[in-house]
């Protein structure tokens, strides 16, 4: 087995808590996030359900101590938060000690402040200094100077595989010794932009969502930050560093179907797994637990599912499940947020359930876990994919 | 280090530069301070029923990727990585227009499904029924430099794979206006051409795209290799110049090696310090070249200085227009490319001769 690059620290922001621990209590009792939207001024407030953090963009401003003339984008807010919080976790005081660096993921970058500024900003010059801040390299951006990291900064922008490729190119730039440290994750907050994206496409459910379930009617969106640390083996050794975990297998494969829909038969997804399980150099029969991708749309719950029972064999599936009815689908930080749930998994021996699943696809014999599950963890395969085809693969040991 | 090589290079711009045997003989003038690209005939590389939907972007990306990969002699490339800072922004302008004019009623998900960074990485990917990984950064000025990064990573990986590597950026007709109004494009029209010389703030802003094929072994196809590619994120002026110089030492080269140095000068008096410093120091007896006076600035401008890499090489002559030193090369075997954009997202790429 590869012995895979090493996680020193890591931090989140998600609808059901503001930092690791609130997280892993709301997954331990169960307490999803899921909620009507409170925040965001939009006619179909009363159509969909969210995972929406309840809190405003001053309360995050005044949490991460900003200048009132700060131009923060709420994504980069949330990343700021979440790394921060992650840089704490490993203990990392001087971030200037070693070669740093950061890759964010994001879809959305700064679009929740350009829809709210956008129609103003030729009469008014209030709000201008906010049109830059639209890029997802300066939300990116934004976190960094906040961290002060200088040297290499990356974006990810491939829709909802973003912050698993984040973390695929840190394990990579670490493994060939290219950077000593790097930041990585993926950050997006709720937008107008995207709600009204997604409900184009018929796939936002009016109702908690439902990933897997024979009746399911699609995706809630959620906005989240997570962000890990990962430190070469030179560092873990000298400092005597703490493991949460390793990235010990990556992929990326791409579906080359349809700009947005997957295929039947899963080839992206597939190709993706099989990849990561070789880097690994783990049998597919070594996974203990998959933590899916699995949107609660109708379509990629189908082809994910046959990916996976082409992968494992329908019979020999290991334990899965999607925490995406906890936080809902927070697009290009989903990778990020469920590989932070996998180290918890693995830290705690515990799986999160697959919520609100009550009937078994046609299709195949896969049912998820729905209960809260104590199980000896050490191999957890992670999935995200996102339009584009983009389809990303990773596996955490312990 | 893994060898990196340049098996083919396509670029579409301001200035007609699809054409393989020209090189710049004929410049296109433009006088105002946003400028489209000069579109090649997209029909002979898209069918019309595709091209109907097509943004600007993907015209842009798939045929300078079509170009580039025929240049090459690879049919299916093993890894698809591209680079765009604004990525695809006239239909996320569209998109974002109608949500704001319609409150949010009447629209309809084709804008929306085009309208994301990777709209173009994933069209080139379908078209060619590519499946390998396939990638978008999204890095401002650093966005093609980011794909190179990651492309030379792989190569070092996996020696054998064939990475088609592309930057794209697009005008939209408004969000491009917005940089006025935030000082990043000059308000008053100019003359491009006079740009460098320019005294006010901002620059001129286009577009274009730039698609390579890289591989880790030389073929009768290299144009160029690229020695090393470096992103700093954050710098002053007088930290961009150590950076080039520890760039240049970890390669085991000294200024004297440079045979020329191609700069991202654009025209902006608040930033183009950077460069002069550059110019009147480490650099000051080397050949110095500039190239948005032709082309506008745009995130991934920086990667017509391949192109240019690679035809100087080919070549062998570096046309007038791009010179702003008196001193000639003797050589033209090794270039050094250096670009940054408002302080940021800075790059330094080394190339040679192969």
């Amino acid at each position: 087995m590869n012995k895979g690059v090493a996680i020193t620290g890591m931090g989140i922001i998600s609808s059901i808590g503001n930092n690791v621990e609130e997280n892993l209590n709301a997954l331990k009792s169960v307490s999803h996030g899921i909620s009507r939207i409170d925040l965001i001024e939009t006619r179909h407030k009363n159509d969909i359900m969210v995972g929406e953090i309840k809190k405003t963009n001053e309360d995050l401003i005044k949490e991460l101590g900003l200048n009132p003339l700060n131009s923060f984008s709420r994504t980069a807010m949330l990343g700021a938060i979440a790394a921060k919080e992650a840089l704490v976790d490993a203990q990392i005081s001087d971030i200037s000690e070693y070669r740093t660096g950061l890759i964010s993921g994001t879809s959305v970058g700064g679009m929740d402040t350009t829809e709210k500024f956008y129609l103003q900003y030729p009469e008014s010059e209030e709000n201008r200094r906010f049109i830059k801040a639209q890029h997802a390299g300066y939300t990116t951006q934004s976190v960094s100077n906040y961290l002060g990291i200088n040297g290499y900064v990356s974006t990810i922008s491939t829709a909802c595989s973003s912050a698993a490729n984040a973390i695929m190119l840190g394990a990579r730039m670490i493994k060939a010794g290219k950077i000593d440290r790097m930041i990585v994750g993926g950050t997006d907050a709720l937008s107008k932009f995207t709600i009204n994206g997604f409900g184009t496409l018929m796939i936002l459910s009016d109702e908690e969502c439902t990933p897997f379930d024979d009746n399911r009617k699609g995706l809630n969106l959620g906005e989240a930050a997570a962000f890990l640390v990962l430190e070469s083996e030179e560092i873990v050794e000298k400092e005597n560093k703490k493991i949460l975990g390793r990235v010990a297998g990556w992929a990326n494969a791409n579906d080359a179907y349809h700009q947005t829909a997957s295929s039947s038969n899963g080839e992206g997804a597939y190709l993706a797994m099989k990849k990561a399980l070789k880097i690994a150099g783990l049998e597919p029969k070594e996974i203990d637990y998959v933590n899916a991708h699995g949107t609660a749309t109708p379509n990629n719950d189908l082809s994910e599912g046959v990916a996976m029972t082409r992968i494992f064999g329908e019979d020999n599936t290991p334990v899965f499940s999607s925490t995406k009815a906890f936080t809902g689908h927070t697009l290009a930080a989903a990778g990020s947020v469920e590989a932070v749930y996998s180290l918890l998994s693995l830290r705690e021996n515990l799986i999160f359930p697959n919520l609100n699943f009550k009937t078994k696809m046609q299709e195949f014999s896969l049912v998820p876990q729905t209960e809260l599950l104590s199980k000896e963890l050490n191999t957890i395969l992670s999935n995200s994919f996102g339009f584009g085809g983009n389809c990303s693969t990773l596996i955490f040991t312990k | 280090m893994g060898e990196c090589y340049i098996n083919g290079i396509a670029n579409i711009s301001a200035q007609p530069t699809t054409n393989a045997d020209e090189f710049l003989e004929e410049i296109i003038s433009h006088n105002t301070s946003i400028f489209k690209a000069h579109d090649p005939n997209y029909k002979e590389f898209i069918k019309p029923a595709a091209m109907r939907r097509m943004s600007k972007s993907v015209k842009m990306g798939v045929t300078a990727a079509s170009i580039a990969l025929n240049n090459s002699g690879v049919e299916m490339p093993d890894a698809i990585i591209t680079g765009t800072g604004m990525g695809c922004k006239q239909d996320s302008e569209k998109f974002l227009e109608k949500i704001l004019y319609d409150d949010e009623q009447f629209l309809t998900p084709t804008l929306f499904i085009q309208s994301t960074h990777n709209t173009v990485g994933g069209q080139v990917a379908l078209g060619l029924g590519c499946k390998a990984y396939n990638l978008t950064y999204v890095q401002g000025a650093a966005s093609f430099e980011s794909s190179l990064i990651d492309a030379q990573l792989m190569l070092l990986e996996e020696p054998e794979k064939n990475i088609l590597v592309g930057g794209i950026d697009e005008v939209a007709k408004n969000s491009t206006l917005l940089h006025k109004l935030d000082g990043q494009i000059k308000e008053d029209d100019i003359d491009v051409i006079n740009l460098l010389d320019s005294k006010t703030g901002g620059t001129v802003h286009s577009e274009g795209a730039t698609f390579m094929m890289l591989g880790s072994k030389k073929t009768d196809t290299s144009c160029a290799k690229i020695v090393d590619i470096e992103t700093i994120s954050k710098a002053s002026s007088e930290e961009a110049e150590k950076h080039i110089e520890t760039f240049l030492g970890r390669q085991g080269i000294s200024i004297k090696d440079v045979d020329a140095v191609i700069l991202g000068n654009n025209g902006d008096v608040d930033y183009d310090h950077y460069y002069r410093n550059l110019q009147t120091s480490l650099f000051s007896e080397t050949e110095q070249l500039c190239y948005k006076h032709l082309i506008g600035d745009y995130p991934v401008a920086s990667s017509f200085g391949f192109w240019l890499g690679c035809k100087i090489f080919e070549k062998n002559t570096v046309p007038a227009i791009l010179k702003v030193n008196s001193t000639t090369a003797k050589k033209y075997d090794t270039v050094l490319l250096y670009n940054q954009y408002l302080g940021k997202n800075h790059s330094i790429a080394l190339l040679q001769r192969c």
